[in-house]
């Protein structure tokens, strides 16, 4: 059983760091869908829709 | 009498996929979780111990897809990228982006795998060998390319230099696959040897790579997705904001 640590170490590796991206993108959509439904709310209040808009120029990406 | 547009024709516009791509992910998920059980139960119970590197040899079934799937990742990037400097749809942008950041995680896995099999059978965690050297600047190279979506205004004019960049990126994936025959290297050569014939003699061998490889496949589709499916969600809610900056300015007027 040489080397086991090494195996060990490198499969928790794969599945933390996969894991944690999962985490991150789930987080961040829930956000989202969170602020959509915000958005589409009040849109609905004030009886609007798409019209051509200004590019939008946030900063970086979310 | 034209309709009014409405919220969700917005939605339309950049979200049309969302929901398709909401139904199958799930799928995708457990089917992920499915190939990951058989490649764990191959890796540790069927597969035979290598006989000169012993164990730790196991590391390979994984590290090997890791690659594979980066290197398909990057190929991506750069194939959405033509699209996107061809078409200028947001939805290629979208897709390179998200192909880019899922690359870079299993870029990472791959050189952390990579050192954690180096340290016991070469007796170093990091050497400058040139197949190891030209991966860590595909790391670097999509590093950078995420930095400067991250950081910089999220125009069409950086979208488009995001493109460039991430095309030019991908040229690295090619080099990082011939390294090892073009250059003095001590990298194993296992999937094709550099006498042309293949490392794994033994079929189960085989088997367990082939296994864990389509799952590392289907489980890069899935995160994919996910990611995709996100970044329609978010150019869906700029163009909210917009139509609801737009709203608002037009109520104030009355």
């Amino acid at each position: 059983m040489d080397n086991f640590g090494y195996l060990f170490a490198a499969y928790s590796v794969i599945f933390a760091v996969i894991f944690l991206y999962v985490v991150f993108i789930w987080r961040r959509e829930a956000r989202l869908e969170a602020e959509v439904r915000a958005l589409e709310a009040r849109l609905r209040e004030l009886g609007q829709g798409s019209r051509p808009a200004p590019a939008d120029t946030s900063r970086g990406r979310q | 009498m034209a309709a009014e547009p409405s919220s969700s024709n917005i939605a339309d516009s950049t979200g049309a996929s969302a929901p398709a791509m909401a139904r199958l992910a799930p799928w995708l998920g457990v089917a992920t979780l499915a190939l990951m059980l058989a490649s764990l139960f191959m890796v540790f119970e069927y597969v035979p111990t290598e006989a000169q590197e012993g164990i730790v040899q196991r590391i390979f079934y994984f590290h090997v897809p890791c690659a594979w799937v980066a290197f398909a990742a990057f190929g991506l990037v750069a194939i959405a990228g033509v699209f996107y400097l061809w078409l200028g749809d947001q939805i290629w942008d979208d897709l390179g982006y998200a192909a880019a950041e899922s690359g870079m995680v299993f870029c990472t896995l791959v050189l952390i795998t990579g050192s954690l099999w180096a340290k016991p059978i070469w007796g170093a965690w990091w050497t400058w060998d040139s197949r190891i050297t030209t991966t860590f600047i595909l790391w670097l190279l999509y590093g950078g390319y995420l930095m400067l979506r991250a950081m910089a205004d999220d125009t069409p004019e950086v979208a488009r230099f995001g493109a460039v960049v991430g095309i030019v990126a991908a040229l690295d994936v090619p080099v990082v696959i011939v390294s090892v025959r073009l250059w003095r290297t001590i990298h194993p050569a296992v999937l094709v040897t550099r006498q042309g014939g293949h490392g794994l003699e033994d079929p189960r061998m085989i088997a367990t790579l082939l296994v864990a490889t389509v799952a590392f496949t289907v489980m890069f589709a899935w995160l994919l997705m996910l990611r995709f499916a996100q970044l329609r969600l978010r150019s869906r809610m700029k163009e909210l904001r917009r139509a609801l900056a737009l709203a608002e300015a037009s109520a104030g007027d009355l």
